[in-house]
């Protein structure tokens, strides 16, 4: 598994997914194992105005501890963090994150491409950013910004993709370092040792 | 992006945030760095400046476009009873202990447009208290404050306030505390005799009264921890011991130097208690 579409040195995973996302990350977050080192960002697009159901059901799923996003928690590996609803989630440096009420981007707050923007800022060519299903162009602009600062993207084949268009807008606009079905990710993911 | 072209516009953001500071006394300088990088590059794109130092050179030499650039610094966004749980919660837990003092005082800090400030009258007026409360409420923003104190939201927005008032535990009706006209729902201004409005900086200015209840809601995100501990600083100072202080809902104190100065209160509103000793 290792190779050019991995950085060398992985500290950090950032998850962008929109409309048939929820179906998508059940796939690939359960996957990832106990011990899994990098520490994982995700933003799924939901509604603003009530409270996000996201980290009870992935709590249940997945392995590893799962837990919604605060204003300057400290980054932890092996732990999935989650943008609440009706803010953006960003990563202030390598040891905290910020989130912020700023405008929405795309409609969208959260937004991917914040985070996925202000990652790639912070963890340069240690990020690896995946682009899953979506109906927007949310997270184009970003995986082009992960590239762009020496990390690596990976987008979800648009033909398994429930909703094409977000996978299609990224690969258009800045391409990627692999296009993947989703088993095909939790293969890669999982053939990092620790 | 250690990539050079990163490292370049962080290099001219802090230059700019000190020439900023220098020249006009707004201290951005302890800004969480992600935010404010995405606000100076649309304001970059907004006045069409290639580089950083663009916009710095206008902003040093022209106060008035620096009172447009200002806008970009900052977030103005707000809603009556955002988040109707917190209002709730201060309605239900808070105003019960604040009933037992003879006179009130509250600091809605980074108050923006007012809105959290107009909640707060209804919710206190409501409850009997605002004859004997005084509210402070400040923010840096001089355009945010004018419209504070105006008390003026456009129509569209009152649907929204109005479930947010009646899910907060409201006595009556929001159209109680309004009249419209021209697209405008202007608030009776009898709300606001007891509040003073105010210029102040939670980077750079110093507590200027004691208070029973500090309500500063989504302004701290914008802090790095140590201006968040700078400002959390001040409530402690300006709280009375066993006073409050409410953050916005995905805030805290638990990340911070002073978190040993309070009790959590009402943990899943973030209101806290200032500790007796
Ligand atoms: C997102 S608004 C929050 C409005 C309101 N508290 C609410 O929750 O609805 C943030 C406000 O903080 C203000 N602010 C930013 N820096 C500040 C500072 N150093 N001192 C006081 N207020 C500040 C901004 O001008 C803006 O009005």
């Amino acid at each position: 598994m290792s190779g050019h579409d991995l950085p060398a040195a992985l500290d950090a995973i950032v998850i962008g997914a929109s409309a048939g996302g929820v179906q998508a990350l059940r796939v690939l977050l359960a996957s990832l194992p106990v011990g899994f080192a990098p520490a994982v960002f995700v933003v799924q697009h939901i509604p603003r105005d009530r409270p996000s159901l996201l980290v009870e059901l992935f709590g249940h799923v997945c392995a590893l501890p799962v837990v919604e996003a605060e204003d300057k928690q400290p980054i932890q590996g092996g732990r999935i963090v989650f943008a609440p609803p009706d803010y953006h989630l960003l990563i202030e440096d390598r040891t905290a994150v910020a989130l912020s009420l700023d405008e929405v981007v795309r409609y969208s707050r959260p937004s991917i491409d914040v985070l996925f923007e202000s990652a790639a800022a912070a963890f340069d060519a240690n990020l690896l950013a995946i682009l899953l299903t979506g109906a927007n162009e949310d997270g184009a602009e970003g995986v082009a910004a992960v590239r762009r600062a020496g990390g690596k993207a990976w987008v979800q084949c648009p033909s398994e993709a429930e909703s094409p268009t977000m996978p299609e807008s990224a690969l258009a606009l800045g391409g990627a370092d692999a296009i993947l079905r989703l088993d095909a990710m939790c293969q890669r993911l999982q053939g990092r040792p620790q | 992006m250690t990539d050079e072209s990163t490292h370049l516009f962080d290099l001219e953001l802090k230059l700019l945030l000190e020439a900023v500071y220098l020249r006009y006394h707004y201290d951005f300088r302890g800004y969480a760095i992600s935010s404010l990088r995405r606000r100076v590059r649309h304001a970059m794109t907004r006045f069409d400046c290639a580089r950083v130092s663009d916009l710095q050179h206008r902003i040093i030499h022209e106060p008035t476009f620096f009172a447009e650039a200002i806008q970009y610094f900052t977030v103005q966004v707000s809603e009556m009873f955002r988040d109707p749980d917190y209002f709730r919660a201060l309605r239900e837990e808070v105003v019960p202990v604040l009933t037992t003092y003879p006179s009130i005082k509250i600091w809605v800090a980074g108050c923006s447009s007012g809105e959290e400030v107009w909640s707060l009258a209804i919710l206190l007026a409501e409850e009997g208290l605002l004859e004997r409360s005084v509210i402070y409420a400040t923010d840096i923003n001089p355009d945010a404050l004018v419209k504070a104190e105006q008390g003026t939201y456009r129509v569209e927005r009152m649907a929204q306030f109005s479930r947010n008032y009646v899910a907060a535990g409201g006595r009556g009706s929001l159209s109680d505390y309004y009249t419209s006209a021209y697209g405008n729902a202007v608030f009776n201004r009898r709300l606001t005799r007891q509040v003073v409005f105010a210029d102040h900086s939670l980077a750079t200015d110093s507590v200027f009264s004691e208070v029973h209840l500090v309500s500063c809601r989504n302004v701290l995100i914008y802090f790095n921890r140590e201006l968040q501990d700078r400002a959390v600083g001040l409530f402690s100072d300006a709280l009375i011991r066993k006073g409050f202080l409410g953050l916005g809902s995905k805030e805290s104190l638990q990340f911070g130097a002073h978190a040993s100065m309070f009790d959590t209160f009402v943990p899943a509103q973030r209101i806290y208690q200032r500790k007796a000793s």
